[in-house]
């Protein structure tokens, strides 16, 4: 390995030349500093002590505390954002995976009228504005509590169904991809073997799509545990999530910058552990329907 | 061979004639059932989707204001008055509509064209072996992973005018401004905001390109290095060029998200944005929930769906025809 690497053909394409390694060099560190930047304010300032956030802006702590950490949950009921947060995610994700199977594999496995309609009906829903359909949506909420006395307005049960089909479109064109790179030979082999169409789907589609179930359910989870605009109209003190709550962090009188970090980092970090671990499964899904 | 040519005729007719009544029901089944399986997908998105899409229609021809919440039914109809009121450019309400779509629009040309040139370079440099990519690939991913609150609130901190970093640097220690500035206040916000928002894109464009990357074949590049062509050529006569249907599909995606984000101008200004960053979303928010003037806001919304058509409707006629022609 190493001896090729030191001696590489000189008409190889992977040989490059000086000034590709030097502006790459310069072009990637400039990047990763930016990149960097507001997770290293995010991880030192979460270290600091109130005066060191108060005061003009320090690059290193004048000591390190883990004070912050400590303080987060009682600021603010955190615990009980998080929680509202786990719940709406897990149950929209949930939920999302399942409908998006089952529609992904009916496109993806019958012809039928209208399947063209379908897709692109769904698939156009993605670019609209949500404000768009903001304002109709907490009406409805409104009106169906009135009538049914059903609580979608500032219940969790309303923000679930919102999200749910936030990540539903997107859930189901990548699903259809994978899908579509299962031999129909597979469950075609099912259905004779006297499977019926959920057999096949549950024992052998589901099974060999597992890689794109994986992907999307990290999108679901993470367009459900950052959305910010729905849940700031349609939750009340009992439902709010992440996304909101971390605006108590602010008083009248002083903002903890070092607590809103500190918080900041404890909501990211399941998802951005989630989304590392498996981002091979998710890129493969974002991508494959843009470069198909 | 002998023997399944001999078997294969009576496997044709006998369980085919006894299957008959069964397969008529099976046909039923096999039609139906594709719509039973998209029915929950359907419902839903008609429930949150299309069917507030209708509504908002009609609630932009309504007067509806707060005296009608409760009972949205009962507001008198006031024809086009909310989109008279929404385009009348003499009138305080036109004018800020129009001058929050024309920040909106350059906004979102400039962050776009950013997050697609970032990414693109980026994919390219990050081709090649050497030390460290897989950890910076990892690094890369890290803004688009981010909960978008978490990641704009660390930057509305940073933006701080006493207490922040970037007035920290600028002025304390590079001296380049005479006093701090205000970031998210005044004219400044626009900066902050494309900046925050092409931290946070420009991940996805990088996703995207590479691996579009992937689907390059190399035989392209060694029949090139073959003819003598060198880095430089090879990217720009044959990287360049085969992506552009991953381009066409990825710069129409991050100009809708871009064009109708919410979240970012949201955390990053609070309820109210400054006038030179204020995107047409936060503006319609502003003018419906803060205002409480329903009507007018949904007539907003359905002049920017409209906008909205238009555009992508026009780019992939453009697009396409585009690359018919350099097929040809």
């Amino acid at each position: 390995m190493r001896d090729l690497s030191l001696a590489p053909p000189r008409t190889s394409p992977m040989a490059p030349p000086r000034s590709f390694v030097w502006s790459r060099r310069v072009f990637l560190t400039l990047l990763a500093g930016f990149v960097l930047l507001p997770v290293y304010v995010m991880i030192s300032s979460s270290l600091k002590p109130l005066a060191d956030v108060t005061g003009k802006f320090r690059w290193l702590p004048s000591e390190l505390t883990i004070r912050p950490y400590i303080d987060i949950w009682s600021t603010v009921p955190l615990a009980k954002y998080f929680m509202n947060s786990l719940i709406v995610a897990g149950a929209a994700t949930v939920c999302s995976v399942v409908i998006a199977v089952f529609a992904a594999y009916a496109v993806s496995r019958y012809d039928f009228r209208g399947k063209r309609v379908f897709t692109v009906t769904v698939l156009s829903t993605q670019m609209l504005p949500g404000i768009l359909f903001l304002l109709p949506l907490f009406l409805i909420y409104v009106n169906i509590g009135n009538a049914t006395g059903i609580a979608l307005f500032g219940s969790r049960g309303g923000l679930i169904l919102t999200y749910l089909t936030f990540s539903l479109p997107f859930s189901i064109w990548m699903l259809i991809g994978y899908f579509d790179s299962v031999p129909r030979d597979l469950d075609e082999a099912a259905l004779v073997d006297g499977c019926g169409p959920f057999g096949a789907l549950f024992r052998i589609v589901v099974p060999a799509a597992i890689p794109g179930i994986v992907a999307v359910a990290v999108y679901a989870f993470m367009t459900a545990w950052g959305e910010v605009l729905f849940a700031s109209v349609m939750t009340n003190d009992n439902t709010r999530t992440l996304a909101v709550g971390l605006q108590g962090y602010s008083t009248l009188y002083d903002v903890y910058w070092n607590q809103i970090m500190a918080a900041s980092l404890v909501v990211s970090v399941p998802v951005v552990a989630g989304f590392l671990l498996l981002q091979r499964y998710l890129v493969a899904g974002l991508t494959a329907g843009a470069v198909k | 061979m002998t023997s399944t040519a001999l078997k294969e005729p009576v496997r044709e007719t006998s369980p085919g004639a006894a299957r008959e009544p069964r397969r008529r029901t099976g046909r039923i089944r096999r039609v139906s059932l594709p719509y039973l399986l998209l029915l929950p997908a359907l419902l839903l998105e008609l429930l949150v989707h299309l069917v507030p899409m209708a509504i908002g229609i009609v609630m932009s021809f309504k007067q509806l204001t707060q005296f009608y919440i409760r009972d949205w039914g009962t507001a008198p109809w006031n024809g086009f008055d909310n989109y008279k009121v929404s385009v009348d450019f003499d009138a305080p309400v036109g004018k800020a509509l129009l001058q929050s779509f024309g920040i909106t629009v350059g906004f979102t040309l400039l962050s776009v064209g950013l997050c697609w040139l970032i990414g693109t370079a980026a994919a390219v440099y990050m081709q090649g072996t050497f030390r460290g990519r897989g950890l910076l690939r990892a690094l890369f991913l890290v803004p688009y992973a981010l909960p978008v609150y978490a990641a704009v609130i660390t930057w509305v901190f940073m933006f701080q005018h006493d207490n922040g970093l970037v007035n920290h640097v600028l002025h304390d220690q590079l001296h380049l401004t005479d006093k701090p500035s205000f970031w998210l206040i005044g004219d400044n916000s626009f900066y902050a905001l494309l900046t925050v928002s092409v931290w946070k894109g420009w991940p996805f464009a990088f996703l995207i390109v590479t691996a579009g990357l992937q689907n390059i074949p190399r035989e392209l590049y060694e029949a090139a290095a073959l003819d003598g062509a060198g880095m430089w050529q090879q990217i720009r006569r044959i990287t360049l060029p085969s992506l552009r249907p991953v381009n066409q599909v990825l710069i129409l995606v991050l100009f809708l998200w871009t064009f109708n984000d919410f979240n970012t101008p949201y955390v990053l200004f609070g309820k109210a944005a400054p006038e030179a960053a204020d995107l047409i979303s936060v503006h319609i928010y502003q003018s419906s929930f803060v205002a409480w003037n329903f009507g007018t806001g949904s007539a907003m919304s359905v002049l920017l769906l409209l906008f909205l058509l238009v555009v992508t409707g026009g780019y992939l006629l453009l697009t396409s025809r585009g690359r018919k022609a350099s097929h040809a």
